[in-house]
């Protein structure tokens, strides 16, 4: 990335804002101040609550196993006795980076040091015809859950259109609560492209253990109903008859005040390794940022609690001027029923896969290999051997593909050591 | 309201009473406690809210179920009284509770 070469200041600075206030928004505020950081601090959110997690929107929360007050990530003291400014509730309009000021949607402009965006990401919506039916939800917030739980009850007719992680986590909770559940996936099988065929296998076999019925292989092409949605018609000319429709397809990057304040983006806030923008004293973390990554020598942008965590530390250390770029191997999970997907690395470009345990145990990890060095770990109820591939992934290591497929063998003993040919 | 004392890395103690029914992991995520990172917010995914239980207690807490066994087993620096915050459930007959949190989480 070619920067301009304005505000390349490297005093400390007074004010700090960030501008949205979900995982890494809340994160970068606790970076900044355990980092001594005795500025000016404020964090602006969209919503009106505490920043709070999203991952048990789709479980414990939906079902009413979580209560609200234990959604958010501190209590509202921990901000006052940090000094922290929240404006939740509040958008930022516009964004001035050649004047450092931000707008707020109450017409307030704050001038800043440096500036934060963590403005996450906004659920895909289809284009499809009756998209906009009363009944037709996304889940991204606590509204959008909140919405869902009003409009479900034990027997509604729920069709979960996406069979991703959302959609599957999901569909799991609802059925859970009684409603008679179906997924509905364009692709070839669940979980395509994001896990192996043996997760994907091992998960849909528990959804219809539990009487979830899975359409693969077909689209929606519309939601008919008069007000409300009544009927999903697939691609394939089946009709599913519906109350609710909860539809997850994806997510995209808001970048709309990066990109109308001259920032580069492209899918995604261009950053740097540090987090940093085209703009020297803004900074941006999170599903919104895409970021060149030192580990993967190539820009990245990842959805994901352990990337906006990651990321809001990078960004706060910058800001501060200590260069500590993250090459931290990044991970995923996932909760469906009682059982658990665990994913370490990214196992894009491998060139070889292990499978190791049997399937149809219901615990087993598919290793993913490039040039012999451990790049990925899919683990299905099995920590050890994800914790196991977190080290040996964040090392390096090369590994030896028949001890890694002999569950006998400890996977940490599956390193080859260094200097060792094989 | 079980109290619960958490010996932050560089020695400084935080003592909280906090609703029964709530994990340690939340008592020490939501008053900011130095050391938790708890990134997965209970999921037993991360093991980034481990501590170690001040043997007195450890009797009396339930066993790790193996999910929090082997997140631990790899975990940075595991002793025989490491546990995973998330994975405690506080309570009355816990008032009291008292456990360290390692330097370094993962």
């Amino acid at each position: 990335m070619t920067r301009p070469a304005i505000h390349e200041d490297s005093t400390p600075p007074g004010t700090v804002v960030i501008v949205g206030g979900g995982q890494a928004g809340a994160q970068a505020v606790d970076s900044l101040r355990r980092a001594g950081f005795g500025g000016r601090l404020v964090l602006i959110g969209a919503e009106a609550t505490l920043p709070y997690q999203r991952p048990p929107l789709s479980k414990k929360y939906l079902q009413g196993e979580l209560a609200a007050e234990r959604l958010p990530f501190r209590h509202r003291a921990f901000y006052d006795e940090h000094d922290v400014e929240l404006e939740l509730g509040r958008r930022a309009v516009q964004l001035d980076v050649a004047a450092s000021v931000v707008e707020l949607d109450d017409g307030r402009r704050l001038d800043y040091h440096r500036l934060l965006l963590c403005l996450g990401a906004t659920p895909r919506r289809p284009s499809w015809p009756g998209a906009n039916l009363a009944g037709v939800h996304v889940l991204r917030t606590v509204e959008d859950a909140d919405a869902i739980r009003a409009d479900v009850r034990s027997g509604s007719r729920v069709v979960i259109v996406g069979g991703g992680y959302v959609g599957l986590e999901t569909a799991a909770t609802l059925r859970a609560m009684g409603c008679e559940v179906t997924v509905v996936e364009a692709a070839e099988r669940i979980l395509n492209r994001v896990a192996s065929p043996e997760s994907a296998a091992h998960f849909g076999a528990r959804h219809r253990e539990h009487g979830v019925r899975i359409r693969c292989g077909t689209g929606v092409a519309r939601f008919e109903g008069a007000t409300r949605v009544a009927r999903v018609v697939l691609g394939d000319g089946t009709t599913l008859e519906s109350d609710v429709v909860v539809v997850g397809i994806g997510a995209a990057p808001v970048t709309e005040l990066a990109a109308r304040a001259g920032l580069p983006c492209d899918d995604g806030v261009l950053v740097d390794a540090h987090c940093r923008t085209a703009d020297a004293r803004v900074f941006a973390a999170g599903d919104c940022a895409r970021q060149e990554s030192t580990r993967y020598g190539r820009r990245l942008r990842l959805e994901s609690v352990d990337n906006a965590f990651e990321q809001a530390k990078t960004a706060a250390a910058a800001m501060l001027g200590a260069a500590a770029p993250h090459d931290r191997v990044p991970w995923f999970w996932s909760d469906q029923y009682q059982d658990k997907l665990l994913i370490v690395g990214l196992a894009e470009g491998h060139d070889r896969r292990v499978l190791r345990g049997d399937p149809q145990s219901g615990s087993f990890s598919v290793s993913y290999l490039k040039d012999g060095e451990l790049i990925a770990v899919e683990a299905v109820n099995h920590s050890k051997d994800y914790m196991a591939g977190r080290k040996l992934i964040a090392e390096r290591a090369r590994v030896d593909p028949a001890a890694l497929a002999d569950p006998r063998v400890e996977m940490k003993d599956a390193r080859i050591a260094p200097g060792t040919s094989h | 309201m079980p109290r619960v004392v958490f010996l932050e890395p560089d020695g400084r103690r935080r003592e909280f009473s906090v609703p029964a029914g709530t994990t340690l992991m939340e008592a020490a995520r939501q008053h900011g406690v130095d050391g938790i990172l708890a990134q997965c917010g209970g999921a037993c995914a991360c093991a980034t809210c481990h501590v170690y239980v001040d043997p007195a207690w450890l009797a009396r807490l339930p066993a790790r179920e193996d999910m929090e066994a082997g997140m631990l087993e790899n975990a940075w620096e595991p002793r025989p009284n490491s546990r995973l915050s998330c994975q405690i459930h506080l309570t009355e007959d816990l008032d009291g509770l008292t456990v360290s949190v390692p330097e370094r989480q993962g």
